[in-house]
């Protein structure tokens, strides 16, 4: 197909990128100026070079952080991947069962972060909380107020239940996609459930899956509220992820100059991840349309 | 421009930014560019090979600035070799 070129078209953008600047580049720009400087009020700025870059990429408080982001984005992914494909493939397909179980997997998305942060705090308490008394119950000593690692459990645990659904519903838009024909096909050779997950659903997933990591990566890589409410980051400071040890900074201390620094050195690592996830799927859509020309 | 606390390097330094989008720009409308694999492992246009290196440099300088006591004049001279060779070989 033939596409008429008009240039002239980009105009139409302009108003999106002038909202675009108002919002994001202009304020982005303030922040690595302010990077750059030591502020004491707004008269009183003094410029410090790459100072407050060489402080914080030295300074071990925030490697921890950026450590335990890295470590808790990774566990979350690493659970809610698999599990949400699998909740996905065992979803009822028709019938009142499959509206159920999808407005039953919606329920937690709709619940704002605070309030889960909430829910938890109240769920997992060793004293009065259900989860909680139930596993010391049971003779295991749980409190994720004095302990980090039952406190890494919780939140991971919380992001778990928060954030699967997301999975389960994309895996479930994308397996309900698949042409009957494959599955047809698949019947024929006699393929065992392992060969059709292999070898036709997990290829066909594969552009919402890209789309679900990416957005689950971005979400809990810049994850606050919910480990604010539900430990304030302790105990001691082993669930301090990246945004609140930024937060602290900058707010707390009112150290502008280091905190900007940080946000910029933040900004590029979110912005290399994206850039990665969105090669991969490009070239993904390269290799598809790669495929559609030989067939036909 | 007292709010946004401006400085003299930052202003050359988002200056020159806004400079290279414009000649990438105009660039782009005098001759079009044909995407083609070079020496980086997937297919790239000339905007790819501008944003992989800049962002590479911008990684390279907090390396230096962060783990050495290498001069930032040093890095930035090598990142400008850096972004040439990319956009010609990559």
């Amino acid at each position: 197909m033939n596409k008429t070129q008009n240039n002239k078209a980009w105009f139409l953008v302009l108003p999106v990128f002038l909202l675009v600047a108002f919002s994001a580049i202009i304020p982005l720009m303030t922040v690595v100026n302010y990077s750059v400087q030591d502020i004491f009020d707004q008269n009183n700025a003094y410029f410090v070079g790459v100072e407050w870059y060489r402080e914080v990429l030295q300074d071990p408080r925030l490697q921890d952080s950026l450590l335990r982001q890295f470590m808790y984005s990774g566990s979350v992914l690493a659970i809610e991947i698999p599990l949400g494909i699998a909740v996905a493939l065992m979803m009822p397909t028709r019938g009142a069962m499959a509206s159920l179980t999808l407005i039953v997997l919606a329920i937690p998305l709709l619940i704002p972060w605070n309030v889960v942060g909430t829910i938890w705090q109240i769920f997992a308490r060793a004293d009065i909380g259900l989860l909680g008394y139930v596993i010391n119950g049971m003779g295991i000593d749980y409190n994720y107020a004095n302990n980090a690692v039952d406190a890494w459990l919780t939140v991971v645990l919380m992001d778990v239940w928060h954030w699967t659904s997301l999975i389960a519903l994309l895996c479930y838009s994308g397996l309900r996609a698949i042409p009957d024909a494959y599955y047809q096909a698949a019947r024929i050779d006699r393929a065992s459930n392992w060969a059709i997950f292999k070898y036709i659903q997990l290829p066909k997933l594969k552009g919402v899956l890209i789309i679900g990591i990416l957005l689950r990566f971005m979400d809990s890589f810049m994850i606050y509220t919910e480990p604010f409410v539900l430990t304030g980051g302790g105990p001691g400071n082993s669930t301090t992820f990246l945004s609140q040890t930024l937060t602290k900074m900058a707010i707390g201390q009112f150290d502008i100059g280091p905190a900007a620094a940080f946000s910029m050195i933040y900004f590029l690592i979110v912005l290399l991840v994206s850039w990665l996830f969105f090669t991969t799927i490009s070239q993904l859509d390269k290799d598809k349309t790669k495929e559609i020309s030989h067939e036909s | 421009m007292s709010w946004m606390a401006w400085t003299l390097p930052t202003a050359v330094f988002f200056a020159v930014i806004a400079t290279i989008l414009v000649s990438m720009t105009v660039w782009e409308i005098r001759s079009p560019c044909i995407e083609r694999k070079g020496l980086l492992p997937i297919a790239t246009t000339r905007g790819d090979r501008l944003f992989i290196g800049l962002l590479s440099s911008a990684f390279f300088h907090l390396y230096i600035v962060g783990f050495t006591t290498i001069n930032i004049w040093v890095a930035l001279v090598l990142s400008i070799i850096w972004l040439i060779s990319v956009m010609r070989w990559g």
